[in-house]
């Protein structure tokens, strides 16, 4: 049989979740045997991971800037030190998640603006010496002068680093990434505040980390607001984020969010240890947005349903 | 201008006098007997390791599954309850319909019919993986064709879910991305390549792409004047969101039937779109931190 009617979308979700998609008259949907029309990411489990460190360390460097700009040096410091960090774990679990990691660095033999992925590895290959410079200038003293221009240096390309990830994944056939173009940058921004946010809080004194603590409230408002607005964009190819692995990622990672941001917020301030607690939900569930939508993207790859049916609607749209 | 405004049968893109007229495939899947010399040729010209367990898939005939590293024609077959079209033959009138020159309409029967159509790398024109590659591995030959170097390529796979036809596929005990090169070493050498040349139906038919266009539509022309109304071609032309393919098929049914998109787009597309939105979230990211230090130290 090649001609087969698939249960509607979202016929195995919840009966909350279904509700929406019941309401969609159900169309006929043709496949070879069920077989996925696109590949699945090659890519491994670092690549989220990197997103994250990569996200945090990218809105850290720009908040060191600021720091230091309003004479705030000790959170200045913590900035520097998360930036440097992010990148330097990061890095490595970019180049591990290759097939042939010792030509890691054939990255870097071309400048190609249609691949943002030689995009990023440019950004990064910039920002990662000059984020670990800051931070060693910063630690050790040595080199201020130069130390500064490393840290402005990296402060101006981190909100590329921790956006750039949104158009990678985007930037592919698979449904439930490329449709979401729009908002998938928002999503890693918002995750990159918050993480950011929430790390330095934790490496920071109190009486001086108002602003990490705003800044992960900011960002976590801006995840769950973008991954709200993502879904609502994608409707019937959003479902992977209400079943299996990403499913389960992304109501985690909205739990640990709104606890967190609602802990920072209300007793943040105030508490040292409600700080400390609401910056490990917030990085949780930084951490847990990336690997939803890394899950999301494989579930949404394997079903020829999201490839076949939005492609059927746009070709009868053209033709009415 | 774009790489889609160049004109089809020359990328212009070689050095002095290199430049070859765009070569491609015709599949012509209404002659497909499902042999598979195709695949088998392609295995052997170019050293193409074992897939893996030999298995069916489905109720059919169909043991390479998909396109893949170590699969690079793939032929599918799908059975459906369908009557097959056949001129109704009797073989005296055959011959006298055949002397007057005309046609005979074909006849609808009870039964089942077989689809077998050998699937390959399309050699797009606005070629995704090409497009996505960050070392430049993936390249336009002279021919308009797309070939990876295996020497550049680092396998960071970003090509493997950028190709809207799942067609290129890391190997995973080598690390590295492997499809179909349309045989550059034979076409370097003005030879066709090894699954055209064992095709023993002529259903894979390799030449110069503007003339085996104008091969195909006098194709689908006359099995729709025999009746054969199923027969369409799909990518055959400049006006689907590739840009037009370097090997397009005729096929007797719905493109997913096959396992094939029905409208694919190259995700570069929209790669000017999504560089704004991040240039939006940048700019969110700078103004949120700006904002959170302005609020004070405390």
């Amino acid at each position: 049989m090649t001609s087969s009617t698939q249960p509607p979308m979202g016929a195995r979700g919840n009966g909350r979740r279904r509700r929406r998609d019941l309401m969609v008259p159900e169309a006929e949907f043709r496949s070879y045997y069920g077989r996925p029309i696109i590949k699945e990411p090659a890519w491994t489990i670092e690549v989220p991971w990197y997103f994250f460190a990569g996200g945090m360390a990218g809105a850290s460097a720009p908040l060191a800037v600021a720091a230091r700009m309003t004479g705030n040096e000790r959170l200045a410091r913590s900035a520097v030190t998360v930036a440097a960090a992010g990148i330097a774990v990061g890095t490595p679990l970019l180049v591990s998640d290759l097939g042939r990691p010792e030509r890691f660095h054939h990255m870097l033999r071309v400048i190609k603006p249609t691949s943002p992925m030689s995009m990023g590895s440019w950004v990064l290959a910039a920002m990662g010496p000059a984020a670990v410079g800051a931070a060693v200038s910063d630690r050790l003293g040595i080199l201020p002068g130069l130390g500064r221009a490393a840290e402005v240096v990296s402060g101006l390309l981190g909100p590329i680093l921790c956006t750039y990830t949104g158009v990678l994944v985007a930037n592919t056939a698979v449904p439930v990434w490329h449709e979401a173009g729009r908002e998938l940058p928002l999503v890693f921004a918002g995750s990159a505040l918050a993480s950011a946010g929430a790390a330095t809080t934790v490496l920071t004194p109190a009486a001086d980390a108002g602003p990490s603590r705003r800044l992960a409230v900011v960002g976590a408002v801006l995840e769950l607001g973008a991954a709200g607005a993502m879904e609502r964009r994608l409707g019937e190819l959003a479902e992977p984020y209400h079943q299996g692995p990403a499913g389960r990622y992304a109501r985690l990672a909205r739990g640990c969010t709104v606890l967190g941001a609602a802990a920072m917020a209300v007793a943040g301030t105030r508490r040292r240890w409600a700080a400390v607690a609401g910056s490990g939900l917030l990085l949780a569930g930084s951490a847990l947005e990336r690997l939803a939508v890394y899950k999301a993207g494989f579930q949404s790859a394997r079903d020829p349903r999201y490839v076949v049916k939005p492609q059927r609607a746009g070709l009868e749209a053209a033709n009415r | 201008m774009t790489l889609t405004d160049l004109p089809t049968p020359t990328f212009g893109g070689g050095y002095d006098g290199e430049s070859r007229p765009r070569m491609g495939f015709f599949t012509d899947t209404s002659i497909c007997i499902g042999c598979k010399a195709c695949e088998v040729a392609c295995k052997e010209w170019n050293l193409v390791p074992e897939r893996g367990p030999l298995e069916l898939s489905g109720t059919s005939y169909d043991n390479t599954g998909a396109l893949g590293a170590n699969t690079w024609r793939h032929v599918a077959f799908i059975e459906q309850e369908k009557p097959v079209q056949v001129p109704d033959v009797d073989l005296a009138a055959a011959a006298a319909a055949a002397a007057a020159a005309e046609t005979t309409a074909p006849q609808a029967r009870e039964g089942m019919r077989w689809l077998m159509s050998s699937d390959v790398c399309k050699h797009c024109t606005s070629a995704a993986c090409l497009e996505v590659c960050p070392t430049g591995a993936l390249f336009r030959t002279e021919f308009g064709t797309v070939v990876v170097q295996q020497d550049i390529c680092n396998g960071c796979g970003y090509c493997v879910p950028a190709c809207p036809f799942g067609v290129i596929e890391r190997r995973e005990d080598d690390g590295r991305v492997f499809k179909c090169t349309l045989c550059y070493d034979r076409l370097k050498d003005g030879m066709e390549p090894a699954c055209a040349h064992a095709c023993p139906t002529k259903s894979i038919q390799f030449g110069e792409l503007e003339e085996l266009r104008e091969r195909a539509e006098g194709k689908v022309q006359a099995l729709h004047e025999a009746g054969f109304s199923d027969a369409r071609l799909y990518l055959h032309d400049e006006t689907n969101g590739i840009g037009g393919a370097g090997a397009f098929f005729l096929l007797l049914d719905e493109p997913e039937v096959y396992g094939l998109p029905p409208n694919p787009v190259s995700t570069t597309r929209d790669l000017p779109r999504l560089w704004k939105a991040a240039a939006v979230a940048a700019g969110v990211v700078v103004t949120a931190v700006a904002a959170a230090v302005a609020g004070g130290r405390r």
